[in-house]
């Protein structure tokens, strides 16, 4: 089964990445986008008798950094 | 008694020779080379130091797959003991998401890779790493990186400040670093994380010699206790 972990920046960690990229959408001559976050997207294929407590445990200890990341699971069928 | 160090070599590193040079340099004795994947360290070591580079291409975030490489385990275990840790550059990185540092390495303010020589405020002298300066001495090291901004939350920040963790501040706008945080050191006070290079201003011919007096008081620290 196919599981996506998104992680994103916490509220209030400046993400300068974010903001070059927002720059560069401007620049390309769009309007009105106010603020851009970068993050990451996983996508995992795991047996089915991966449970989601071991999802969490997998995202907290590796694929998100918890000092300046939060992390969302999400199992796709 | 010999000085007994270890440098730590992952796929990527590219500090670690200046670091065994400096080490040698100030101590007389060469250092171990220890590779990411051995699951130990040599015996009694005095000295671990872990150093800059692009540990696996800094894939996922800088530092992240090193720490948790074998030999990361063993160090943590030895910070434990008591054993002194330096991270340099990518080492503090690697120190800070193996979680013996806090806080954490982001991409600089200004987006783009700095390297050039920076001025560093001394802010304490109470470690076993900043002894051999004087407190508020300013000294002249380079920095090369990328991800060197220090962020952690206001809470861990004061923390940090109100028990004398800050080694050293950037005199001057660097990175976008949390107070201008150029090292920490951990609550024990044996693990020294920094993103400047002291490896690379030990000997006039590099510019700056300033970086000489962290490993020499280190060492003698080390051999007179």
């Amino acid at each position: 089964m196919k599981v996506r972990v998104h992680v994103s920046l916490k509220n209030g960690v400046l993400d300068p990445q974010g903001r070059a990229i927002q720059h560069a959408i401007e620049g390309l001559g769009f309007s009105g986008v106010k603020d851009v976050r970068a993050g990451r997207l996983f996508e995992l294929e795991v047996d089915a008798s991966v449970t989601d407590a071991q999802l969490d445990d997998m995202a907290a200890k590796l694929l998100a950094n918890m000092v300046i990341e939060n992390y969302r699971i999400e199992r796709v069928a | 008694m010999a000085f007994r160090s270890a440098v730590i070599t992952f796929p990527g590193s590219n500090c670690d020779r200046d670091m065994a040079v400096a080490l040698e340099q100030v101590s007389g004795a060469a250092p171990y080379r220890v590779w990411h994947g051995d699951s130990e360290l040599p015996e009694r070591l005095d000295f671990i130091a872990v150093p800059g580079g692009f540990s696996y291409g800094d894939y996922l975030r800088s530092g992240a797959m090193a720490a948790r490489s074998p030999i990361m385990r063993a160090i943590v275990a030895a910070a434990g003991r008591g054993v002194p840790v330096l991270g340099v550059c990518n080492g503090f990185q690697i120190l800070t998401e193996a979680g013996l540092l806090p806080g954490a390495l982001m991409r600089n303010a200004g987006i783009r890779f700095v390297c050039r020589e920076v001025g560093l405020k001394v802010e304490t002298t109470q470690s076993l790493f900043t002894a051999g300066y004087d407190a508020g001495q300013v000294i002249r090291v380079p920095v090369a990186h990328h991800d060197g901004n220090y962020f952690a939350d206001d809470a861990t920040l004061d923390r940090l400040e109100g028990n004398g963790r800050v080694a050293f501040r950037y005199a001057e706008s660097v990175n976008g670093s949390a107070r201008d945080i150029a090292g920490v050191l951990n609550e024990a006070g044996n693990v020294l994380g920094m993103m400047p290079h002291p490896e690379r201003a030990i000997e006039a011919a590099h510019g700056s010699a300033d970086g000489r007096a962290l490993f020499e008081s280190a060492i003698k620290g080390l051999v007179e206790t």
